[in-house]
Order: structure tokens, then C-alpha cells, then sequence
């Protein structure tokens, strides 16, 4: 992390990156090293700048990983509920009508509203 | 072309008033259908009407009349319809198509980017927890479609709450909610004047899924305080303000129906569960229906005088 991981290309955000890996391993069959992930991007990033993203993403549970040889080699969990879970937060995130697409269970409150929801409810809530 | 065109204009007008009483005093799913039709068969009736109006217009003008081989001075005689009023209705009937195939076009997409999200999701009996400390929760649909619940709600709800919530989305899953309320909206993007009706629906539904949940767990009372209890543990209201409202005793001045009136879905849903049980309303279902049938009734006349007129005026 620090300096070394902001060494070459444009300043960005951690997530920009993660997403743009992701994206890559999700492109490719079967895992990937970090010298493999660096070499894809083109020079992109460093190598211990991918080792540390690929190891955080490790550690969200977005990706797995199996030892080759000295290295891990990295892939998405696609299969796992976990990941399902965290691509969750996204779902029809930027359409217009989300809101009548998703039918949530409780809408959400003015504060009048919530006032008179604890009165309805009465002293056992 | 005389009154007939103008009535389903003029009932879309005055239907919408009809939308909260239908909503608050109806059974729910009885009232899910008649305003879902209403928005439609109005929505329709409008567009045809706006349409004849329009056509019966053009014809006055003489090139346009030589496409079809009319007489435009007849026209001019026979038809009563201004020539101004025709050019507006053109206008609004553009605008309706466009906000219509737009508000198609747009929900198609959702709905399917939906089924798609909901089919990539692992799910076991079609649930899916997600790690999220704030309460949420809400059915995806799809084919089969998905309940998302945060583990934030599962946390501020108990076990016997988790079924309420379970029964409460399966049902928006199982009775197709989402279709009523797109078939309502598609009616009120044609015709805004209708927007009441497609609202009065995403506020039925709610309570057709309550009172489904209710009837599945046998308690409106338990599905009443879950409700509520979700709400508020989704909502984070300053501290400060609920104290001064308690302060002052701004609250319990009025009663609780003056309070509803303005209140917002979730306190209406649980007043209409911890109250008896809402009936089939005979009164507003006749009204619904004899609106929709003088509507539809309205556009199928005015059809038939604009098919009349075109006759007269036909110079071959």
C-alpha cells in the first residue's frame, strides 16, 4: 500500500481498481497470479500494488484463490452466496424506477410518521 | 363527435378522486384490480378519444383530406369539432404516446435487468441475505423471482417476525405486483391526470401482501407491529425532534383518523390491520364500473361518429 501503489498511472480510487480486476478475472477462464494480472493490465499497476488489491478482494471474500507454484492465483467467487450478497447493493442501483420495481417490505418514514407509528403501536413496541 | 369524445376526458378527471377512498375503504386485492383497470381502461379511452378529435381535425384540411380522398369542405360543414381543439388533442396525443412507450420501454429493461439479477443470485427457497447492517428488505422479481433481506432487518425482527416478512414478499412474488403496478403506470403515463390511480396501487399492493401475510400467520395484530417495527428500525429520526414533539404534546392533540389522513403508507397500512378487516365495497365497485363502462362506452361512440363522418364526407 502508499506510495508504491499510486507508482504509475493516473491517481484512483481502490474501488475503481478492484472493479477493473474483477472485471478482468471475470474475462478470463480459470485464475490468475498477480504477474499474470499485472501483464493484462498493461503495465498498469505494479506488482505489489496488485498483490496488496488482490489480497484485500481476497480477504472481502470477492475472490478465491489456489497456490501455484510460489504465487496464488486468484479468481472470482461467483458461486458463492457471499458474493451474491455484495453485488446486492447494486442491483437496478441507477435506474429511474427502482423504487417501484423493488416492493419493499416498509417504506421509509417522515419523522410525523414515525411518531405516529409508536403511538399506533401503542407502549409494547 | 359531439359529447361522447369528451367523456372518457372528462371522467379521467373526475375518477382520481375516487382513488384513495377505493384504496382505504376496499379490500385490498379487490381494490388492487379496480384501480389497476381504471388507469388502463381510462388511460386507453383517453388516447382514443384524443385520437378521433385529432383525426376528425385533419380531414379539414384539404390536402390532407385529398390523401384519403375526402371532402374538406364537407368536413368543415359536418363536423363541429374545432380546428384548434383538434390541434391540441394532435399535440397531447404525441405526448401521451411518447410518455407511454418511454415509461414501456424503460420498465421492460428494469424488469428484466431484474429477472437477470434475481437468476444470478444463489438463493435457498428463493431468499437472499445480504450483509448489510441497515434494515432492508424487498422482493426482486424474476422467473423465479428473489426476497433480498439485510441481515440489519433480520437482526431488529425475531423469528416469528421473519415469517411475517417471508409471507409478506412471497406474496408481492406469487400475485405478480409488480405487473399491477406497471399496468397502472403505463395508464397514468398516457393520461397524468391519472397519477392518483397508479399511486392509490403501489399502496394496495402493500396491503394485499399485509393482509396475505396476515392471513397465512393469522394475526393482523403480529403483522401490524412487524410492520412497524421494521419501519422504525429503518428509520433514523433525530432524536432531538421526537423528544420536543413528546415535549410539547403536539401529538395525541388531534385523533389518530385526522393524522392518518396526511400520514404516510406504512402508518396507514398498520391502522388498517389493527382495525377490523376491510370488505368487498359494493357501493365503490359499481361506481368503478359504470366510470370504466361510460368511458369505454364514450370512445366506442365517438368512434362510431368519426366512421359516420368519414362516410359523409367520402367524395368516391
Amino acid at each position: 500500500m502508499g506510495g508504491q501503489a499510486e507508482g504509475r498511472g493516473p491517481k484512483r480510487a481502490n474501488g475503481v481498481r478492484e472493479a477493473e480486476i474483477l472485471a478482468l478475472l471475470q474475462r478470463t477462464d480459470g485464475a490468475l497470479t498477480p504477474g499474470e494480472v499485472v501483464e493484462r493490465l498493461g503495465g498498469e499497476l505494479s506488482y505489489s500494488s496488485v498483490v496488496t488489491i488482490l489480497t484485500r478482494m481476497h480477504t472481502k471474500g470477492l475472490l478465491g484463490r489456489v497456490a501455484r507454484g510460489r504465487a496464488f492465483a486468484y479468481a472470482p467467487v461467483t458461486d458463492d452466496a457471499g458474493f451474491a450478497a455484495r453485488r446486492m447493493h447494486t442491483v437496478l442501483e441507477d435506474r429511474p424506477d427502482r423504487e417501484t420495481v423493488l416492493a419493499r417490505f416498509a417504506d421509509e418514514l417522515s419523522d410525523t410518521d414515525a411518531e405516529l407509528l409508536r403511538q399506533l403501536l401503542g407502549p409494547d413496541q | 363527435m359531439h359529447v361522447a369524445v369528451y367523456l372518457p376526458l372528462l371522467l379521467s378527471v373526475v375518477a382520481p378522486l375516487g382513488a384513495r377512498p377505493l384504496a382505504e375503504r376496499c379490500e385490498p386485492r379487490l381494490a388492487t384490480w379496480l384501480l389497476t383497470a381504471s388507469s388502463l381502461i381510462l388511460g386507453a379511452a383517453t388516447t382514443v378519444s384524443l385520437g378521433l378529435l385529432a383525426v376528425a381535425g385533419l380531414i379539414r384540411v384539404p390536402q390532407l383530406a385529398a390523401l384519403g380522398h375526402w371532402s374538406a369542405h364537407t368536413a368543415q360543414h359536418d363536423d363541429p369539432t374545432q380546428l384548434s381543439v383538434s390541434l391540441l388533442a394532435g399535440l397531447l396525443l404525441a405526448g401521451a404516446a411518447v410518455m407511454a412507450a418511454r415509461m414501456l420501454w424503460r420498465r421492460a429493461r428494469s424488469l428484466a435487468a431484474a429477472a437477470w439479477e434475481a437468476a444470478c443470485m444463489p438463493a435457498r427457497d428463493g431468499l437472499v441475505v445480504t450483509e448489510n447492517d441497515a434494515p432492508d428488505a424487498f422482493a426482486l422479481p424474476g422467473l423465479p423471482g428473489r426476497i433480498v433481506v439485510s441481515t440489519g432487518m433480520l437482526h431488529a425482527l425475531d423469528e416469528s417476525e421473519h415469517d411475517i416478512l417471508l409471507a409478506h414478499e412471497r406474496a408481492h412474488l406469487t400475485a405478480h405486483h409488480y405487473a399491477f403496478v406497471a399496468l397502472a403506470q403505463l395508464g397514468a403515463a398516457a393520461n397524468p391526470l391519472l397519477r392518483p390511480l397508479a399511486v392509490a396501487v403501489t399502496y394496495t399492493i402493500e396491503r394485499w401482501a399485509d393482509e396475505n401475510a396476515a392471513a397465512s400467520t393469522g394475526d393482523r395484530r403480529r403483522v401490524a407491529r412487524t410492520v412497524g417495527k421494521a419501519a422504525l428500525a429503518a428509520h433514523h429520526a433525530p432524536a432531538l425532534s421526537r423528544m420536543a414533539g413528546a415535549a410539547l404534546g403536539i401529538f395525541g392533540i388531534r385523533g389518530h383518523r385526522d393524522r392518518l389522513a396526511s400520514a404516510g403508507p406504512v402508518p396507514r397500512r398498520v391502522a388498517a390491520l389493527l382495525a377490523p378487516p376491510l370488505r368487498r365495497h359494493p357501493v365503490l365497485t359499481a361506481a368503478t364500473a359504470a366510470v370504466l363502462a361510460a368511458a369505454a362506452l364514450g370512445a366506442a361512440e365517438a368512434a362510431h361518429d368519426l366512421h359516420l363522418l368519414l362516410a359523409t364526407v367520402g367524395v368516391s
